[in-house]
Parts: structure tokens; C-alpha cells; sequence
């Protein structure tokens, strides 16, 4: 039945979702357009995130259950052409900082939402994150940090990317658990975004899609 | 604590006790005024049945006050006195009404001994100017409920211990104590303490707690100093939240947020076993430093974190009813909600009057006034961005507006959102000054 796992894991159901795929599969359904279905169903699952109907924990369950769907999927997909990006976003806590569930949050919903993620990990180098954008052209950035000790050293790589020669060709985000308008202005980055949603807005406002 | 007293008169009690200041020598009789002024302060804040004489104020810190005088947290892990030196001259220097136990600190040489896994220490993969960081994991597996609910204490020692500190890993080879019941089976119940790696953990211990005993000797002697200058410490002991005992230490915070939907009754069941444990914990350390007030800080309930749903049963009863269990002994719960806690005010309300202090972080100050300010001391919200990367004169007037929301009619402290662990000095001194200086209730 057309649609019904876009219900099953936007409304989170794991066993149901697998045995649905599982079914689906032996009855010959194309995985493509089951793979399309989840892509339908994290829409819905960040709107609902989007107006606190979700919390933290459904955002990592879904991307649980959408991660075990993939791996049922993978063996009968073809291989084909890589879907189309919106665009390239480079994304890391910065040095000092390993913290790192705000930040991967933000990387899935940004990978659900059809972004190319740089993902740099923890603790990146400020060299680190102005060497991605030379290498990879992204015109977002985005650091997270939790810790307090992040805002120094958010402010020093922009102040790098400056340096770089390469401030007026990126915009850029923080987030994190301290992170407020003084926090951002202080930083010297163009906006702050409170969770993983604000992410996707700010990258698809500043590079479309 | 006598057995016979209302939960009022433990409290009572404990306040005479953290008054006393037994053992300490007062520099001067300002000293001991200053002292005994601080301890009425925090009871009068907490019981509501009068206003204090001015607003109390707590500049919580963790590497902070070592950070202010050029002490890298490295150095304040593995330099004891260097880094309580420069606790005392923080005290001297900015006069706040509480120190914070430097022990929160905790001492490098002890994680050196026990070769600490859960948290990356400065100068052990990341660097010494960095504080200690949390390394997110499943330090308990997703089917070990059973045995944790079984028994918990056999739980730590034989399998978190093992997985979090490496150099007791051997422990895991040793049988439970309770299979140690008669004559026939002591014997045997020894045998594992004959094998060397069982005995090298051991060894380990021993030297861990020797390096503990040094260190503890040093934080003492810093502590009756501070005391006899004046500052009172404002921390008996610390307690958790049940469900972040179970998600922090435990199960890691990402697995946790799969088992609500997986196996909420595991959670519910784990966190009702861990719930008089937390209670105890809290009660003994408070009873042992003569000081009432037993902090928790707490983590995955708020905003965001979790669904009203799973609040409400998954988080919510087990640390309401650690509230509860430790103001029946008397004990003062600092709850330090971090985060933000817009979406829980409902059921705060269901606490009874003075029987614990909340202290927030970005939770909307005068939303809480209204849900629960006429029965619960209410405090924090000056924003460790603020105190950062603002002027003393924002600070100052910051400080004056949240006086005006939450501190009428009394029962506001005043407190970091969250404990720092760097400051300026310019506007740690505004934060200190501003609360002396427009807090007192006339």
C-alpha cells in the first residue's frame, strides 16, 4: 500500500516499519520508491519536530529505524546516480570540544534534507575547517560546541577563515548548549541556530532548496 | 539524626549544624558574623517564612576559580595547592557568600591510578587548557537491566567498574559477595583474589585511595580556611536525578533515548531500583559535611530531551520522589536544572513548600515566579555568554532585572546558569557586586 511506511516511521513504529519492508520486498515492490517513502516520512518527522510535537529522542529513534530500513534496502537498490544535492555544508565542534550529539543531530537532519555533509568530527583544528572549505567550496559552515571554552575558539576560526581570504565566500552557524546572540555576536558568525531544524533553515535560506 | 524528629526539625537541625561550624578557627569576629550572616541567608532564602537580609549569591564554578588566576584546569587536576591557592584568593578577592567544594574538581592522580575511561581528562586526549569532557557510551548494555535491577551495587562493581576505569577491568573475574554466605563456600569465594590481574586491580585501589587520602587532607585544610575567613561551603553532598544516573552513567545518552521506546518498563524498573540508592547517597554525604543542602544537577529532563509523556513517566517520579526523600531527612535538594525547563513548571508545582531550591539555567525566570515562587526558592539565569563575552554594566543591569522578576517578596538566589568552568573577572565581580548591592530587602 502506497504510503504506509511514510506513516509507519514518521509515526515511529519500528517493528511495523521492518516488517512492512521486509514484506514489501518479497512482493517485489521497487526499494526505490520505498526509499522515496522514508525521504516523505523524515519530512514529516522534522515538522513535527519543528512544532514540539517531537522531542531529542524521537529525531535519533527515527533516524534509527531510517538507518535500519537503509540497510534492508541497500542490497536491491541499483546503483545509480547520486540523488541531486542542495549544496554543500561543512560541519564540526570545534577545538577543545568533543562533544558530539548536537552536532551528529545536525548532520543527519541536514543529510535527510538532501544537503552534502562535510561532517569533521570532534575537537576540529581551526586550520581544519578553513583547509574543507578550500578543498570542497561549501558556502555554509557550521560549528558546534558545548562547553563554554568553544566560544573562543569558534571565534578564532572564523577569525582564520578571514584571514584565509575566504569570509565573503561562506556563511556561518554555531550552536550549542550555550550558545545565544551575545555568544554569536562575540563569535563573529552570521546566525545561531537552537537545534538541528534551525541548521536546515539557515542552510536552505542561504544556499536555497 | 534522631529517629523521633519531624522532617522540619532534621532540617532545623542540620541548619544548627552548618552554623556551628565546628573545628573552625575565625580569622576575626566579622569572620564568624560573615559566616553565621551566609548560613541564615541560605535558611531564610530556602524556608520562605521571611525575607533574608538581602539576596544570597553563588557564583557556581567549577575550573573557574583556579581559571581567573592563570591555573590551567590541568594544573587544578594534578597541583592541588596551586589550585587552592587560588580558591582562597578567589574568596578573598570577591567576596561571594559560598565557596564551592573544590573537590568537584576531583584529583588527576586518582583517575591516573584507576586509568579512568568515562570522561577524557585535560592532557589525556584533549589538552591541558581543556576541562573534563564526558565520553558519551554504553557502559551498560541494553540487555543488562535484568542484572542491574537484580543488584545494582554487584552491577557496578563487576561490570561498570571493569568498563570504566581499566586498571580494576579484573574485577569482572571476581564472584558477587552474596554468594560469600557460610563456612563451606568462603574459601572458594577467595580464589579469585589469588589470581594477579584480580590482585593487580586491588593494588590499584589501594593506590587510588592514597592518592585520594593526600588529596582530601589538602581540600579539608582549604575548606576550614575558607570557612574561618568567613565563606561557608554551600554544597553537604551530591545526589542525581534516577534517570540520569541510569542515562549519564550508565546506558549513555543516545541509547537511553532508544530504550524509552524500546523497553520503557526496563527504564521504569532501573529507575525505581536506583531511586533510594540516590536518596541515600545524598543523605550520608550531607550528615557527613555537616551541611543540609545536597546538590543535583540535572541533565536529560529537560526541554527538548524528552516528550511530557516520557517525562512524566519515565523521569519524573523516581526524582520527585529523591526531592521528597531527602526533605524528609532534613536535607536541602539544590536542583540545578540545566537547559531549560519552560515545559516542566506544571510539575514542580507539585512540590511542597521549602521542601527543596531549583536553580535554572534558560528557563523563563518569571514564568517560574508564578508557577511555583510563592513556595520554592527560585534561582540562577545569569547566562554563562553573558558573563563571558558582556561588560560588567550588562551584568549589573542583567543581575538588577532578574532581582525585579524572581527576587520579590524573597526566595531568589543568585547563580550561574550552569557552573562555570572560565570567568572574567570584571564581570564575575559585577555579578557578585550588583546582587550586595540592589539585593537587600529594606
Amino acid at each position: 500500500m502506497a504510503g504506509e511506511l511514510i506513516k509507519l516511521l514518521s509515526d515511529l513504529k519500528e517493528q511495523e516499519a521492518m516488517e512492512f519492508v521486509d514484506k514489501a520486498l518479497e512482493k517485489g515492490v521497487d526499494p526505490m520508491s520505498l526509499l522515496e517513502e522514508t525521504k516523505e516520512a523524515m519530512r514529516i518527522v522534522g515538522e513535527r519536530f519543528s512544532s514540539c510535537e517531537y522531542f531529542i529522542p524521537d529525531l535519533i529513534f527515527s533516524g534509527e529505524i531510517l538507518k535500519e530500513i537503509v540497510q534492508k534496502l541497500e542490497p536491491h537498490l541499483k546503483k545509480g546516480r547520486e540523488a541531486e544535492k542542495l549544496g554543500k555544508v561543512i560541519i564540526g565542534t570545534v577545538a577543545g570540544d568533543i562533544h558530539d550529539i548536537g552536532k551528529d543531530l545536525v548532520v543527519f537532519m541536514l543529510d535527510v534534507n538532501g544537503f552534502q555533509v562535510f561532517d569533521l568530527g570532534i575537537d576540529v583544528p581551526v586550520q581544519k575547517f578553513v583547509d574543507t572549505i578550500k578543498e570542497t567550496g561549501s558556502p555554509v559552515v557550521g560549528m558546534s560546541g558545548f562547553l563554554t571554552l568553544a566560544f573562543e575558539n569558534m571565534k578564532a576560526t572564523v577569525e582564520a577563515i578571514k584571514a584565509a581570504g575566504l569570509r565573503d565566500k561562506v556563511k556561518i552557524m554555531v550552536g550549542g548548549g550555550q550558545i545565544d546572540e551575545e555568544v554569536r555576536a562575540f563569535t563573529g558568525a552570521d546566525a545561531f541556530g537552537k537545534d538541528a531544524l534551525d541548521a536546515v533553515k539557515l542552510a536552505k535560506a542561504w544556499i536555497g532548496g | 539524626m534522631e529517629k523521633t524528629m519531624s522532617p522540619a526539625e532534621k532540617r532545623e537541625a542540620r541548619f544548627r549544624t552548618w552554623s556551628a561550624a565546628e573545628g573552625v578557627q575565625f580569622e576575626s569576629p566579622e569572620a564568624k558574623a560573615s559566616y553565621n550572616a551566609a548560613v541564615a541567608r541560605f535558611r531564610d532564602v530556602v524556608l520562605m517564612e521571611k525575607k533574608p537580609d538581602r539576596v544570597p549569591v553563588l557564583a557556581l564554578g567549577t575550573f573557574m576559580q583556579p581559571q581567573l588566576y592563570g591555573v590551567t584546569p590541568y594544573e587544578a587536576m594534578y597541583d592541588t595547592e596551586k589550585m587552592l591557592a587560588a580558591q582562597l584568593s578567589y574568596l578573598r578577592d570577591y567576596k561571594p557568600d559560598y565557596f564551592t567544594t573544590p573537590a568537584l574538581i576531583g584529583c588527576g592522580k586518582v583517575f591516573d591510578a584507576l586509568d579512568y575511561k568515562q570522561y577524557r581528562l585535560p592532557g589525556h586526549g584533549i589538552s591541558k587548557t581543556s576541562v573534563y569532557q564526558y565520553v558519551e557510551g554504553e557502559y551498560m548494555l541494553a540487555d543488562e537491566y535484568p542484572a542491574l535491577i537484580q543488584d545494582p551495587t554487584d552491577f557496578w562493581l563487576r561490570a561498570l567498574m571493569p568498563r570504566a576505569y581499566g586498571a580494576v577491568d579484573p574485577l569482572k573475574m571476581i564472584d558477587p559477595f552474596t554468594d560469600m554466605w557460610e563456612v563451606v563456600n568462603v574459601s572458594t569465594q577467595m580464589i579469585p583474589f589469588g589470581i594477579p590481574p584480580v590482585q593487580s586491580a586491588l593494588k590499584a585501589l589501594l593506590d587510588a585511595g592514597n592518592e585520594a587520602m593526600a588529596w582530601i587532607q589538602k581540600i579539608d585544610a582549604f575548606e576550614l580556611q575558607a570557612k574561618g575567613i568567613g565563606v561557608p561551603g554551600c554544597f553537604g553532598g551530591a545526589t542525581k536525578a534516577p534517570f540520569d544516573i541510569l542515562s549519564d552513567t550508565l546506558r549513555g545518552t543516545r541509547a537511553m533515548m532508544l530504550d524509552m521506546y524500546r523497553q520503557p518498563d526496563m527504564v521504569l524498573k532501573a529507575v525505581e531500583r536506583i531511586t533510594p540508592l540516590a536518596i541515600s547517597q545524598g543523605v550520608r554525604a550531607a550528615t557527613r559535611a555537616g551541611c543540609p543542602v545536597v546538590f543535583m544537577p540535572l541533565h536529560k529532563g529537560a526541554d527538548g530531551f524528552m516528550s511530557d509523556g516520557q517525562f512524566k513517566e519515565l523521569y519524573w517520579p523516581s526524582l520527585k520522589a529523591v526531592i521528597l526523600g531527602l526533605a524528609a531527612e532534613g536535607c536541602v535538594p539544590f536542583c540545578f536544572c540545566e537547559g531549560s525547563y519552560n515545559t516542566r513548571l506544571e510539575y514542580l508545582k507539585e512540590l511542597p513548600r521549602a521542601s527543596c531550591m531549583w536553580i535554572f539555567d534558560r528557563t523563563d525566570m518569571a514564568k517560574v515566579k508564578e508557577a511555583i515562587g510563592d513556595k520554592i526558592c527560585i534561582g540562577g539565569n545569569v547566562p554563562s555568554g553573558l558573563l563571558l563575552t558582556g561588560t560588567p554594566e550588562q551584568v549589573k543591569a542583567y543581575c538588577r532585572k532578574v532581582i525585579d522578576i524572581a527576587g520579590k517578596g524573597g526566595g531568589y538566589f543568585m547563580c550561574t546558569g550552569t557552573s562555570m568552568d572560565e570567568g572574567k573577572a570584571e564581570t564575575i565581580h559585577a555579578m557578585i557586586d550588583a546582587t550586595k548591592e540592589y539585593g537587600v530587602y529594606r
